[in-house]
């Protein structure tokens, strides 16, 4: 274990209320979705909630992160307002987006949160972008580009790695590995199946991780920002983790068993570090449930706010399809 | 400059009769025009300010040139005269092809006439179809347009004349077509029932004594409003009939059937008939018959009747029972009133009598309900100051 | 520069680059071979050495990558040019201009801007056969959210970059395989031009010619031959082909009444049809003969010098459809 991450109880708290949170949020989503005020397609973050959160620990204010369109933990994790990313979810005009994107395209300019996207490795090209935009002014930024193991059979997982490293871009390239691509498991669809592996073809320092292990992944995300504002250049990590929940709300799950499910489900993140904690003496049960309790409190009202939201009216619809001027 | 004869291809402005800064009115009269047939007045179909003069007296103008603007439009002035009529809602009684005032002039099928060519002809009021094209296809162009307009009588007159009503060849296709449509479709009983107009015609007489002529009131309109109350107490014969269900009508509006000369028939509606006051009736009837004959009916007059009442007037047959305009479900008929012997406390004796048909769509009534609305014309007519 | 001296459409390209680099540190321009080789087309020979690496980027052969990152460093404050070498190749990137640029201004509420312009060179001609003779502008001229420019005159290759690095927006400009030799001398009067209208390249008052790029010249070369046959072709120059200067289109025809659109692109589905069914629409009772549109054949691009000549369309064949509807034939 790193030792430079700070195993303080305050911490271990703070990382514990974070997966949580997520946790809680996702299933006030299915709810949701059930009792159809969230439509569309929605895609569940449950299991993986160690990898956004280790993550964002490594990241400051000043970078920015790029996702896809399993994007709530990030979006949480990152401190996107939870009312606004549930108002966003039931197509409200108080959403983020003003409801234009839903569960799929959240974006965030305060916490420099440059989208969910729906397009399986669309985010690439673009982090690249937004790292090569910071690093053209001389900025001091990163740009954290979530992607999962679907994306790295795309094109564009090949030429985004490859001009991140050519051009030496801020790019730290996180891979969730959950081992599925909607229904494809990563043995059927990929020839070379450590992704972390990849990254040497590119010349790009690779590590891969247990993703169910919260604190390991924040070590190892702390290494590799070290690493980009030290060097430069573009760091990649694989976070070996896994989907509790189906690929979406449609999805019979018939490309795995229950039984494999359930034995991810038993070494999840939130069991397992909730289970380290309390063998530690780091927590007791009335801490988790205050930490359970504050999450519902706080994903309550964000629903309450998002049900009294309103519709953006319709005579807006062409608003922003062009932009009068760049924001500031 | 309107056209205001098919040969007609320029007038001059001897008199304008408005000023800018005047405030004016669809039909207000604001020129004098000298053709080749003389001195005619021009009215204006807009309303607003008059902004400008634009010819001056004692110019030449084609038709269709300007003469004044009036209000601020910067637009095109509107061609003169107005564009085709609105299209009667579907389901309204097809029996009467409205006659098409200042309309475009309707182009027999097949002839290409290209959309400012058309225009063009709407504003000069000549037929395009009679003309021969040049255009792409053969099509009529606005060329074609302006030549003919420019030559003399060699291009020939249009087949129809603007303004003067209805194509009686056209308009009886139209009712044949109706009457047997309605003939096909529609299951008809027939009832009458013999009325005596005594009181009502004594009533008419005393009324009318203290009236100027123009105002007098005739039997028909006795008959209307009594017809049309006794459709408020029978609700089910007004209405319209249409996919295996009857609707009732929200009032009652009846179509007036009127003659025209020249063998044509059209039954515009004279709405709520049945709230409104015998003078008011009266004079609509004249207004619809009237409009009728010189071709100034709405398309809404003709398409909003719920029942159809049909009257022989002075002269003509003891009885007439009508065809029910499709979709409406009845039609009434009044016969001539005629002094026949009539039994009145067991004694024959004259008494002015009209006999009252019903024929009525037997889908959507039986003849019981039917019964009910001729016992009710006949009551309504025994207290005529109470219509 | 304000001489009235000849230049090529290629130089006024690369002068319109060059000034935009010199007025905006935020400014720089990246694709392939745009550095060390000089530009596919030769546009941006010598920038490399005057504005360095930095700004002039040569990038690997990821169109996708390429024109994403044009798009995150807009995102990101940069102005970029993105040079993609021809529209051929710029189906690799369709995603990201169509589901990223054209879509996160709208899609995120209006947070985040992309003001980045792409420069492609487009259109048939040159005998390179159907891979490399795409005329899709008007494809991507249906996609809202994004600007489309064509340029057929020095003026508007000099001008419309600068115009389009000031709009906010995503811009595509389409540079015409054909023009770019061609010589003219340029305004010195005019030191900038909108990218809002449509154009009036040539007088008439018997028939509308439409076109643009290579084809505004055809239509001009057209009107020439009409004009020894006695008949006025008003002659418009699109320029931009998203939005359309609907306005400027339906005057000519209120004019005319005659219109023929003229289109290299194939003809189902084409530019043409839009402008055609907006005439339909907006101008019909001004029209004195039926719509007509020269486009290019339905098929893919051959080598062969004489059927490429025959798939697209002709000044002669431009003339001809406006004779028949000034003639009635």
């Amino acid at each position: 274990m790193n030792t430079r991450i700070r195993l303080d109880h305050d911490h271990l708290h703070h990382l514990l209320r974070q997966m949580v949170r997520i946790r809680h949020f996702e299933a006030k989503c299915v709810e949701l979705y059930q009792a159809q005020k969230i439509f569309g397609f929605l895609h569940l973050y449950d299991g993986e909630e160690a990898v956004s959160v280790g993550v964002m620990e490594a990241l400051g204010a000043e970078d920015a992160i790029v996702a896809t369109y399993r994007e709530h933990g990030q979006a949480i994790a990152r401190g996107v307002a939870m009312d606004r990313l549930m108002a966003e979810m039931l197509g409200k005009q108080e959403g983020c987006c003003r409801g234009r994107g839903g569960s799929m395209h959240i974006f965030d300019r305060a916490t420099r949160f440059y989208g969910g996207n729906a397009i399986v490795g669309g985010g690439l090209p673009l982090a690249i972008g937004v790292a090569l935009g910071d690093k053209m002014q001389g900025k001091k930024a990163l740009t954290a580009c979530f992607f999962g193991d679907g994306a790295v059979e795309e094109g564009e997982f090949h030429e985004s790695m490859n001009l991140a490293e050519v051009w030496q871009l801020p790019v730290l390239f996180v891979c969730e590995n959950n081992l599925y691509s909607m229904g494809m498991a990563v043995e059927r669809a990929e020839s070379e199946t450590n992704i972390a592996r990849k990254a040497a073809a590119y010349r790009m320092p690779g590590v891969a991780v247990d993703g169910m292990d919260v604190v390991a992944v924040e070590a190892a995300a702390r290494e590799a920002v070290e690493r980009i504002r030290a060097d430069g250049g573009p760091q990649f990590l694989e976070c070996r983790t896994y989907r509790f929940r189906a690929h979406s709300m449609f999805d019979s799950q018939a490309y795995r068993s229950k039984d494999e499910i359930e034995t991810w489900r038993r070494k999840g993140p939130i069991a397992r570090f909730e289970g380290w904690l309390r063998e530690s003496g780091l927590a007791r049960e009335e801490d988790v449930a205050r930490v359970e309790a504050e999450a519902d409190a706080e994903i309550d009202a964000a629903v309450a706010f998002a049900e009294a939201g309103t519709p953006e009216p319709v005579e807006e619809l062409e608003r922003f399809v062009t932009m009068d001027q760049v924001p500031s | 400059m309107p056209a205001l004869g098919a040969d007609m291809e320029a007038g001059t402005l001897v008199e304008w009769l408005i000023k800018p800064g005047d405030r004016v009115k669809r039909g207000d009269v604001v020129a004098v025009v000298e053709t080749q047939k003389g001195a005619i007045e021009v009215e204006c179909f807009e309303a607003g300010i008059v902004s400008e003069l634009v010819v001056p007296v004692g110019t030449k103008v084609a038709v269709g040139g300007v003469l004044a603007q009036i209000g601020e439009s910067t637009a095109p002035p509107r061609p003169w005269p107005a564009a085709a009529p609105p299209s009667p809602k579907p389901g309204a009684a097809p029996a009467a092809a409205p006659p098409a005032p200042r309309a475009a002039v309707p182009v027999s099928p097949g002839t290409k006439v290209t959309p400012a060519a058309r225009r063009r002809a709407a504003e000069l009021g000549i037929d395009p179809a009679l003309l021969t094209g040049t255009g792409v296809d053969g099509a009529v162009s606005l060329a074609d347009v302006e030549t003919a307009a420019s030559s003399r009588p060699a291009s020939p007159a249009p087949a129809k004349p603007r303004r003067t009503g209805f194509d009686s060849a056209e308009m009886r296709k139209a009712i044949a077509a109706a009457m047997a449509r309605s003939k096909r479709e529609i299951p008809h009983y027939y009832l009458s029932h013999t009325v005596d107009l005594g009181a009502a015609l004594a009533w008419l007489e005393g009324f009318n004594a203290g009236q100027p002529v123009p105002q007098r009131l005739l039997p028909a309109a006795l008959l209307l409003k009594a017809s049309a109350l006794a459709l408020r107490e029978v609700p089910q014969l007004n209405g319209t009939y249409a996919d295996g269900a009857f609707r009732p009508g929200e009032s009652v509006h009846p179509g007036w059937a009127i003659s025209l000369r020249g063998g044509g028939l059209v039954a515009p509606a004279i709405r709520d008939a049945d709230s409104r006051p015998l003078p008011d009736l009266m004079a609509a009837m004249r207004d619809l018959v009237q409009r009728a004959r010189s071709g100034g009916l709405r398309s809404s007059e003709l398409a909003s009747a719920t029942v159809t009442v049909t009257s022989l007037g002075e002269r003509g047959a003891e009885s007439v029972t009508g065809i029910i305009y499709p979709p409406q479900v009845a039609i009434i008929g009044f016969g001539t009133i005629a002094t026949r012997p009539w039994v009145v406390d067991r004694e024959v004796t004259p008494r002015p009598l009209v006999m009252v048909s019903l024929a009525a769509d037997h889908r959507a009534t039986d003849g019981h309900i039917g019964a009910r609305l001729l016992t009710a014309i006949e009551r309504l007519l025994q207290e005529p100051a109470k219509l | 520069m304000s001489d009235a001296a000849a230049m090529t459409y290629r130089e006024a390209c690369k002068q319109a680059i060059r000034d935009a680099l010199l007025a905006d540190p935020k400014c720089f321009l990246m694709g392939e071979d745009v550095g060390r080789y000089g530009g596919c087309y030769a546009v941006t020979k010598g920038l490399l050495e005057e504005f360095g690496e930095e700004r002039i980027r040569d990038t690997p052969l990821s169109e996708s990558a390429y024109v994403g990152a044009g798009i995150g460093a807009a995102m990101a404050g940069m102005r970029p040019i993105v040079e993609i070498m021809t529209v051929n190749f710029s189906l690799l990137a369709l995603d990201q201009i169509v589901n990223n640029a054209a879509t996160i201004p709208h899609m995120s509420g209006g947070q985040f801007a992309v003001p980045l312009v792409i420069r492609m060179a487009t259109g048939a001609g040159r005998r390179v056969a159907a891979q490399h003779s795409h005329s899709l502008e008007g494809w991507y001229a249906h996609i809202p959210g994004l600007r489309i420019l064509a340029p057929a005159v020095i003026e508007d290759a000099r001008w419309m970059l600068a115009a389009a690095l000031a709009d906010p927006n995503p811009v595509l400009i389409f540079e015409h395989v054909m023009l770019y030799n061609m010589e003219d001398a340029l305004d010195p009067a005019v030191a900038e031009v909108d990218i809002a209208h449509a154009k009036c390249r040539r007088d008439g008052r018997d028939v509308t010619l439409i076109g643009y790029g290579n084809g505004l010249l055809k239509a001009l070369a057209a009107a020439d031959l009409l004009e020894a046959d006695g008949i006025a072709a008003e002659v418009i120059d699109l320029r931009v082909l998203r939005p359309l200067d609907t306005a400027t289109i339906l005057a000519s025809v209120a004019k005319t009444r005659r219109v023929v659109i003229v289109d290299e692109g194939w003809k189902s589905g084409s530019l043409a049809a839009e402008i055609g069914m907006r005439i339909a629409e907006d101008g019909f009772f001004d029209l004195d003969a039926p719509l007509r549109r020269v486009c290019g054949r339905e098929v893919p691009m051959p080598y062969a010098p004489h059927l490429e000549d025959a798939a697209l369309p002709q000044p002669a064949d431009i003339a001809a459809a406006a004779r028949g509807l000034v003639r009635g034939r």
